[in-house]
């Protein structure tokens, strides 16, 4: 079977723009300089684009999901408004960040979202790697418990997923919840990190939202550094803050469980 | 001269691709430039320079002039954008947009030299560097040096319409729209194009079934 490569061979004849072309377009045209930089680092769960300035990071894209440096500029200006060039040198911090799974040292430059976004996203970056809070505590935390739908909008929003970790924000009943990379990515995320979703599961399934130890009278998100060292044997479980209450439990003072002060 | 706006049309945004070099979704890339059209430029610039490039190399230009007039084609485009409301500029397909400010400035500068025959026009087919299989690359080099010639040797309609299609990998519509020519003309300016193409070296291989 004889197959024309003529097109194919076409093809071939691309070439690439010499670079003086852009050269000579930015001294006719004075374009400003930009303010935001970027790097091409490699993430947890694969390589990511980081945008930053003086003040701080200000987004984040997974390579994954962009196709590739120009389109990942493009979606920089469209969102933030700001031009955005390739930096020399990652921001101070990041690589810690990255590695350790915490970016509370870091510094960020939200300056485009509302005071409510912000505030959301900085309570989020609260929560330690390993674990996870329902929509809830974060309106809680925030002194606006009847907002959750409006947590999950700007969770979903949010300009620096992986830095801010958006995705340790779930549903109360034990499901992951969505995710703007989709909720399978969530939940490879947070099993990544060792957070035992089936038993999250099957805590949902049972109505179950808080557990304590029968030794210390405390009662905690399920996935509380406090929750997860208590043994077995003196794992209690419960349905509700009224019922750990009724059993004389107090609430964790560190994951905050419950809207009583403590 | 500056193509006036109703000579560069917008059209509706729609999830097709582009003309491509790989990237298949610019909707981000007009959302940016209608958000702040000078930190968005460069980005275009570098989307777009090199397929006006080879546009104009391909139509016939030498490199210098291919240089200059994909130059002053991407900055018509940005004193065209100047003028654009945001939602026109949201709205428009770039890839065909650009490509048909690029013709208009090469047929322009076509008829301009043509008025100084001193300035010879058509250039010598150069063909890109290799790629990664030197032995592929030379094979296919020699197979594309012959190309290049015998496209820089078709009738210009049919020259621009194959240059569009399978150098530019554009659908027809756009291809028509782009040069102002019905589609079903379009088509047939390709056919034949390839068909002169394969008189002067046909380039098959033996595929087993």
């Amino acid at each position: 079977m004889i197959h024309d490569r003529t097109s194919a061979h076409l093809a071939h004849l691309r070439e690439e723009a010499p670079d003086a072309i852009l050269a000579r377009i930015k001294t006719e045209l004075v374009l400003p300089a930009a303010e935001d930089g970027y790097v091409l680092v490699d993430g947890p769960y694969g390589e990511l684009y980081v945008a930053f300035n003086d003040e701080g990071i200000s987004h984040v894209r997974a390579a994954a999901t962009v196709a590739g440096p120009l389109a990942f500029e493009a979606a920089f200006v469209a969102e933030v408004g700001r031009g955005v060039t390739v930096a020399a040198r990652p921001p101070a911090g990041l690589a810690r960040a990255l590695s350790s799974g915490s970016s509370r040292h870091l510094r960020f430059d939200l300056r485009q979202l509302s005071d409510f976004a912000r505030a959301v996203l900085r309570t989020t970056l609260e929560i330690p790697a390993g674990q996870v809070r329902p929509y809830g505590w974060v309106a809680r935390e925030l002194g606006k418990p009847g907002a959750t739908r409006a947590v999950g909008t700007a969770l979903n929003r949010n300009p620096v997923p992986v830095l801010i970790p958006c995705h340790r924000v779930v549903r109360s009943d034990g499901t992951v919840g969505e995710y703007a990379f989709g909720t399978p990515m969530k939940e490879t995320f947070l099993a990544r990190e060792g957070v035992p979703l089936r038993t999250l599961a099957e805590y949902g399934k049972h109505g179950v939202r808080f557990t304590g130890s029968d030794t210390t009278n405390i009662f905690c998100y399920p996935t509380c550094h406090h929750a997860l060292r208590t043994t077995d044997a003196h794992l209690v479980t419960f349905h509700s803050e009224g019922e750990a209450l009724a059993a004389g439990y107090r609430p964790c003072r560190v994951c905050r469980p419950a809207a009583q002060a403590s | 001269m500056i193509p006036s706006p109703d000579v560069v049309k917008s059209v509706q945004p729609t999830d097709e691709p582009g003309c491509s070099f790989g990237m298949s979704r610019d909707h981000d890339l007009t959302a940016a430039l209608a958000r702040n059209l000078d930190a968005a430029f460069p980005i275009f610039v570098r989307r777009f320079q090199s397929e006006i490039f080879t546009l104009v190399r391909r139509a016939g230009a030498d490199r210098a002039t291919a240089e200059d007039i994909t130059a002053e084609a991407l900055l018509r485009a940005y004193r065209a954008l100047r003028g654009y409301r945001a939602d026109r500029i949201r709205a428009l397909r770039p890839g065909p947009w650009v490509v048909t400010i690029a013709l208009n400035t090469w047929r322009n500068e076509m008829r301009r030299r043509a008025r100084r025959p001193e300035a010879p026009l058509v250039a010598a087919a150069g063909i890109p560097g290799p790629g990664p299989d030197p032995e592929a690359a030379a094979s296919m080099a020699a197979d594309t040096e012959w190309l290049a010639v015998a496209l820089a040797g078709l009738p210009e309609p049919q020259r621009l319409a194959v240059v569009l299609r399978h150098v530019l990998d554009m659908k027809y519509r756009d291809i028509a729209e782009s040069l102002s020519r019905p589609e079903g003309t379009v088509k047939s300016d390709v056919a034949r194009g390839l068909a002169a193409l394969r008189r002067v070296r046909p380039m098959s291989v033996e595929v087993t079934p």
